[in-house]
Formats: C-alpha cells, sequence, structure tokens
C-alpha cells in the first residue's frame, strides 16, 4: 500500500473541512476525486501534501509505512508527493529553470545525490520539455508570472514530469483549460503513468476522465467519501448532476 | 510633493522569523599587529594621521580645515533611525598595521593577513590568478598590497592607494578631492575628511576604456578603531570605468563607527559604474554590536553625455545611513541608482539616492528594492531634483519594500521637486510580503524555507542584481540569502 488515509478529520479557523476520510491507494493506480465545490477536495489535496494552516483533528495517513502527518511539507515531497496546483502562485524574478533546479538538487540532497550540474540539469530539462510537449520556451520566464491559465497547469504537468513523484494529486487541473490544452496535460499524465506511481486526480467533470483513464473514482461530499467505483461511475455523475448525490445524501439524512 | 508611506505590523509570523533570526556568517577577528593613534579626536589626532602618513602641507590644512569646521557641526538627526550617542573621544581615529614595509612578493606579508585573505575568499593569491579583476586590498586603513598597477599603468590608468596617490599625484588630489563632497557638506563628511586614513584612488585618463573591473576589499579590524575611507574616481573625457568595492567585518561586540566617503568625476562623454556589496556587521540578533555606516556617495556628471551608475546591494551594518546620489550637470547626462537593502534581527537602513538634475535633457533612473524581516527598519529616502535650466528631463523611480515577517517596518519617503514645466517625474511604489502561498509552492517542491526565501527574495532583487559586474552578483546573490537565512548559499 502507497498511501492509507483513515478517519481522517481536518479543520481551518476551527470550522470542519474534512469529516472522516478513509481512502487507500496502491502503487499504478489512477484514482479521480469528484464532487461538487466546497466539499473538501482541495483541503484533502493540501493536508496530504502538509499546509499548515489546516488542522488534522483526527485519523491517519499512513505513507509508505510512514506516518506522513509528522513529516514536514518539503520533507513529504521529498518523499514522492507532488501537489500539481489548482491556482499555481507566481514567483516573479525566479526563473523555472532556477526553481526547478533548486528543487531536484535538494530533493538529490535528500536521497544522498550529488546535484546535478548545469549541463546534465538542462539536458533533463529539454527531455521532460518534450515529454509533456512543452514547446513554448516558458522555462525561461518567472516562475508562473503572467502565465495563461493553460500556461500556469502545462507548467505543473512539466514540473512533475521534472520531480517524478510516487504519489502525484492533481488538484483541478483540468479547471480553466481548452480542449487541447486539456489533451497536452493528460498526455503528460499518461506518458508519467507506470506500475510504481499513483496518481489522485480531483476533478469536478467527467471530461478530463476521457483522456486519464482512472482505475477508480470516489465522490466526495460533505467532507465524506460516499460513493466509490470504477470508472462508470463518473460517466453515471455527468449524466445525474451531483444533486443525484445530494438527494440521496438527505434520504440518509447526513447532509447540512 | 513629498509623501511618505509607512508599514509597521505586529503579528507573528512563525516561519519567517525562524528562518531569518541567523548568526552573522562571517565573524572572524585576526591578530595582527596594529599601531593606533591616539584615542580620541582633537587637532592633534588629525596632524598626527597627517605626519604618520607623511603627507604634503596642502593635506594637513585640509584635514584641519575640516576639523574645524566639524567642530562647529551638530550630528544629523533628520533619518528615520535610532542611532546610540557615540563618544568620539572613546574612538581610534587610526590604526595601521605595524609592518608597513613594501612588499615585493606575498611571501613578505603578514602570514596572518594572507590567512585572514583565505577565509574571505579572496586571497591575493588567488586574485592574482583571477583574470580581469584588479585588487587594492584595505585592512583597516593601510593599503597592504596592490596588484595589477603596472597593467594598468599600460593605459596610463592610476589605481592605487589615497596615501599613494597624495605622494605620488598631488596636483590630481588637490584638484578633485573635495569636489564633489566638500569637507563642509555633512557631520559625517567633514569628519572623515579630517582624519580619513586612506581609500582608493582611481583616475582613467582621456579615451581610456578601463580594461578589467576594478575592485578593492574594505575590511574592518581592529577593535574600537573608526573607519574612514575615502575614495577618488576620476574618468576623464571619453573614459570608462567599472568600480567594484564589497566588503565584510569580523564579529565583534563594540559599535564601530564607519563613515566612510566616494567622490566620482565624470567628465565628457565619460562613463563610471561603481558597485557595491556592503556586509559589514549586524550586530547579533539581540541588536547588540554591529558596524554604524554612514557614508557619503556622490558622483558629479561635469560635461555633457557623462553618465554614473550606482549600483549597492546593502546587507550589513547595525545601521546604515547612506545616499549615493548623482549630480546631473552636463546636457544630457545620464545618473543611475540601482539597490538592494536587507535589514534583519534589529538592523536600522535608511537609504536611497539624490538625483540632482541640472543640465538639459538629462535623464535618471533610480530602481530600489528594500527587504525588512525580524525587528528591522528599512526606510527608503530620495530626491529627485530638477531644476529650473534642466529643460526636458525624465526621471524614473521604483521603489518596492518586501516585508519578511510581521515585526518589521518599511518605509518610503521621496522627495520631488521639480522647476520646469517640460520635465517628466514618474514614481511609482509597492509594499508586498512573502506569501504564504509562495513558500509553501516552494516547498511542495521539496525545498526547505530557507532555500524557498533565498529564492524568492533574489528574484525579487534580481533588476537590481543583474546591474552588478558578473562575478559580483554570484558573491551578493549568496549574502542576500545567507544575511536572511545562515546556511544556504
Amino acid at each position: 500500500m502507497l498511501l492509507s488515509i483513515k478517519n481522517l478529520h481536518a479543520s481551518i479557523n476551527g470550522k470542519e473541512i474534512l469529516k472522516g476520510i478513509t481512502l487507500d491507494v496502491n502503487q499504478g493506480e489512477v484514482h479521480a476525486i469528484m464532487g461538487p465545490n466546497g466539499t473538501g477536495k482541495s483541503t484533502l489535496a493540501s493536508v496530504i501534501a502538509g499546509r499548515e494552516v489546516f488542522d488534522v483533528t483526527a485519523g491517519e495517513v499512513i505513507y509508505k509505512g510512514k506516518n506522513l502527518l509528522k513529516l514536514a511539507v518539503e520533507e513529504r515531497a521529498r518523499e514522492g508527493i507532488f501537489l500539481g496546483f489548482q491556482y499555481p502562485v507566481e514567483i516573479p524574478g525566479v526563473s523555472i529553470t532556477n526553481f526547478m533546479r533548486t528543487a531536484v538538487n535538494e530533493i538529490r540532497k535528500y536521497k544522498g545525490l550529488d546535484p546535478l550540474g548545469g549541463g546534465a540539469f538542462l539536458k533533463l530539462m529539454e527531455e521532460k520539455k518534450k515529454l509533456v510537449e512543452l514547446t513554448s520556451n516558458l522555462a525561461n520566464r518567472s516562475v508562473n508570472e503572467g502565465f495563461s491559465g493553460g500556461e500556469k497547469k502545462k507548467n505543473e504537468i512539466f514540473q512533475m514530469a521534472m520531480l517524478e513523484p510516487t504519489l502525484a494529486i492533481l488538484d483541478e487541473t483540468d479547471s480553466g483549460l481548452d480542449i487541447d490544452a486539456l489533451r497536452v496535460v493528460a498526455n503528460g499524465v499518461n506518458k508519467l503513468r507506470t506500475k510504481d506511481n499513483a496518481f489522485m486526480v480531483i476533478t469536478h467533470y467527467q471530461r478530463l476522465l476521457d483522456y486519464i483513464v482512472p482505475d477508480f473514482v470516489h465522490v466526495l461530499f460533505e467532507g465524506r467519501i460516499v460513493k466509490s467505483g470504477t470508472k462508470e461511475l463518473a460517466l453515471e455523475l455527468e449524466e445525474k448532476g451531483y444533486d443525484w448525490i445530494r438527494k440521496e445524501q438527505e434520504g440518509k439524512g447526513i447532509a447540512g | 510633493m513629498q509623501g511618505q508611506l509607512v508599514i509597521m505590523e505586529s503579528d507573528p509570523d512563525n516561519i519567517i522569523n525562524e528562518v531569518t533570526q541567523s548568526d552573522y556568517k562571517y565573524g572572524f577577528v585576526t591578530d595582527i599587529e596594529t599601531e593606533y593613534a591616539p584615542i580620541g579626536l582633537s587637532e592633534d589626532t588629525v596632524r598626527y594621521i597627517s605626519l604618520k602618513k607623511n603627507e604634503p602641507e596642502f593635506m594637513l590644512e585640509y584635514r584641519l580645515k575640516a576639523f574645524r569646521h566639524w567642530l562647529t557641526m551638530k550630528l544629523p538627526e533628520w533619518a528615520h533611525l535610532e542611532i546610540p550617542p557615540i563618544d568620539f573621544r572613546d574612538i581610534y581615529f587610526y590604526a595601521a598595521p605595524k609592518k608597513k614595509k613594501q612588499y615585493e612578493s606575498l611571501d613578505q606579508v603578514d602570514p596572518e593577513l594572507l590567512a585572514t585573505f583565505d577565509k574571505l575568499g579572496i586571497s591575493l593569491e588567488e586574485q592574482k590568478k583571477l583574470a580581469g579583476v584588479a585588487v587594492d586590498a584595505v585592512i583597516d586603513s593601510v593599503s597592504v598590497k596592490t596588484t595589477f598597477s603596472e597593467t594598468l599603468s599600460k593605459y596610463g590608468i592610476i589605481f592605487c592607494s589615497m596615501s599613494e596617490a597624495i605622494q605620488n599625484h598631488p596636483d590630481l588630489v588637490k584638484q578633485y578631492l573635495g569636489s564633489v563632497v566638500p569637507y563642509t557638506d555633512n557631520y559625517y563628511a567633514s569628519l572623515n575628511s579630517a582624519v580619513f586614513s586612506d581609500g582608493s584612488f582611481c583616475y582613467i585618463p582621456k579615451g581610456v576604456r578601463c580594461p578589467v573591473e576594478l575592485s578593492t576589499y574594505f575590511r574592518i579590524n581592529a577593535a574600537n578603531t573608526g573607519q574612514f575611507e575615502r575614495t577618488l574616481i576620476v574618468a576623464d573625457e571619453g573614459a570608462y570605468v567599472s568600480y567594484m568595492e564589497g566588503c565584510t567585518a569580523p564579529q565583534r561586540d563594540e559599535n564601530q563607527l564607519h563613515a566612510a566617503v566616494v567622490e566620482i568625476v565624470a567628465m565628457k562623454d565619460a562613463s563610471v559604474k561603481y558597485s557595491t556589496v556592503q556586509n559589514w556587521y549586524p550586530g547579533d540578533k539581540s541588536g547588540k554590536g554591529g558596524i554604524y555606516n554612514f557614508v557619503t556617495k556622490r558622483g558629479i556628471c561635469k560635461g555633457s553625455n557623462s553618465k554614473i551608475s550606482w549600483t549597492q546591494v546593502e546587507t550589513g551594518s547595525a545601521i546604515t545611513w547612506k545616499y549615493p546620489s548623482c549630480i546631473l550637470l552636463g546636457d544630457n547626462s545620464v545618473g543611475e541608482f540601482y539597490s538592494v537593502a536587507v535589514t534583519n534581527n534589529y538592523q536600522q537602513a535608511d537609504t536611497g539616492t539624490k538625483m540632482i538634475h541640472l543640465g538639459k535633457n538629462t535623464k535618471s533612473t533610480i530602481i530600489s528594492k528594500g527587504i525588512s524581516a525580524g525587528k528591522s527598519n528599512n526606510s527608503y529616502r530620495g530626491l529627485v531634483r530638477i531644476s529650473k535650466n534642466a529643460s526636458n528631463s525624465r526621471n524614473y523611480s521604483q521603489c518596492d519594500s518586501l516585508l519578511l515577517g510581521s515585526a518589521c517596518g518599511a518605509h518610503t519617503w521621496p522627495y520631488i521637486q521639480v522647476e520646469n514645466k517640460s520635465s517628466i517625474v514618474e514614481h511609482e511604489a509597492t509594499t508586498s510580503k512573502i506569501s504564504e502561498d509562495q513558500l509553501f509552492y516552494c516547498q511542495q517542491r521539496g525545498m526547505n524555507a530557507e532555500s524557498a526565501i533565498g529564492l524568492i527574495v533574489n528574484g525579487y532583487a534580481k533588476e537590481v542584481l543583474k546591474q552588478l559586474p558578473m562575478e559580483f552578483a554570484v558573491e551578493a546573490q549568496k549574502l542576500l540569502s545567507i544575511s536572511l537565512e545562515g546556511s544556504v548559499g
């Protein structure tokens, strides 16, 4: 088991967002996390990545046999957890090359490897740019500064390719993308899929799952996973809408 | 127009605080025999210094005039600084390494001194090999070693210590010393004029483009010694020179006074680029100790089409009071000021520039990037004055402040005076904080908080850093990271 989440509760400023998440992810699997706005999808991603604004109030997260919640943000990243951001932040004046080189070499240092020299690093960048079909000279620009929505998301996928994570969490990577950009992003993910890594793809829409075919689909509602299934569940959701889930839950009397 | 923008916040911000509370990395003291002037300041001290340096009569007179004027002056109090009282009776105004014979090779130099350079990573041995950099290394007050002078003399370039210039080129010194910063200019400049110990002198003759970057390393090294450097750079018609000055100082508890004067003269069509990385000991985490740095730097674009460009990276000193300025006298002359000033812990900086437009079609650019951390205070103070005759002149100013944590202060005090209608002055200012989002983004990519802050801060300061000569830029980037974090570099 790569990731095992048990009864995870998390809150922000005293408001509980995650109300008992349980989820297992194995290597080689792609899990889609779906659900309406404000149900805790991004919170789940943030908590796994270690964002400090969220307080974990109960439950446990075991990653590679370790208590993930005890690791610092950067330790989680160095252990192979990657978060593709929904809203990647701008860092003026810092080129993507410089940014990535710092990241790659810090991770290498953690693993006891020598830092990559300039030449080797640039070669790696070229390889990965090709892999994710990054044609523009994005790498020379400041991190996310003045990028279009599509460029920002492609840049996230490019960074994922550079860092070769074991567990990649993509937080609504499809939002704001036109169909071509969506395809580029999805192709990148598909090329990076191996039997050794796993993906958690957070999305609103079934659309992305036409390109990234998930092994499992989970529906998150009011801070809990209320339904799990295979890719067919996504199609059913697309057809019936989230109201279907809402009504079902209200029927159980736990909504609100 | 006169404006003021003050930002003070008081909420704690743990992560940034932890990261920014690091000790000074370059603290060490070299044990070299030193010869002191009698402690305290009087006419006798001034005479002693002049005599010790075997100066011609005109220099002694200049010093005495300055000293007598200084006695009539009061400490300036207009800066946004809290300056503890300085007891001028308790300061050694002159300290020279005792063994002061001329060295022909490095073997003859005090091994302790060479070891100091080694610790700094600027051993003369290495420096000599570094093609393209001539070094005039100053420890305390007397120039110990000058390299590359012969190469430079082929071009007629004079690059030597101020003491040597006074001995060997008295006419040039007489003509230009005090011509940009008169001994009556301000309290600290007057003091410097009276007791300056040494410094660098540089003269680039007509039409000569100096083929190497000139650099000087300053270092305060004797306890309780006021350091009064005096630098004079003259670029004659059509000449060009790029001059670099950088320094680190040993860690110690007593406050040390540093009051340097730098004068630059650019004649017609001449261009001078002056770059500084300043890293004097800033005091410890609780604000104890550290250098007081009261510097007067000014250049005059005397001839038409001349240009003076200041670039400074200020990371050190407990107190910084410094306004590298340009007097744009010649028509079409250009003044530039690029600055990064970092304050951390209890450091205080009041720094900026003055652009005085006197000639027609003169242009000036000001890019100032302040970075405040800890409980420090960082002020930009700048004057742009466009006189009546400076028609069609332009100024562009950009003053940015970056706050790390929430107990620091960033202040901007721009003074703008425009006396004609054909000129254009633009002023932009921003204040920002390193956001938690930026930190998280970097950390999620595997960087620790220190690296992340180093990266973000260097990105923020890039516009200024790119103005520095290549080898200096690398050092400056490291310094920025070190002064905010400690271990990165």
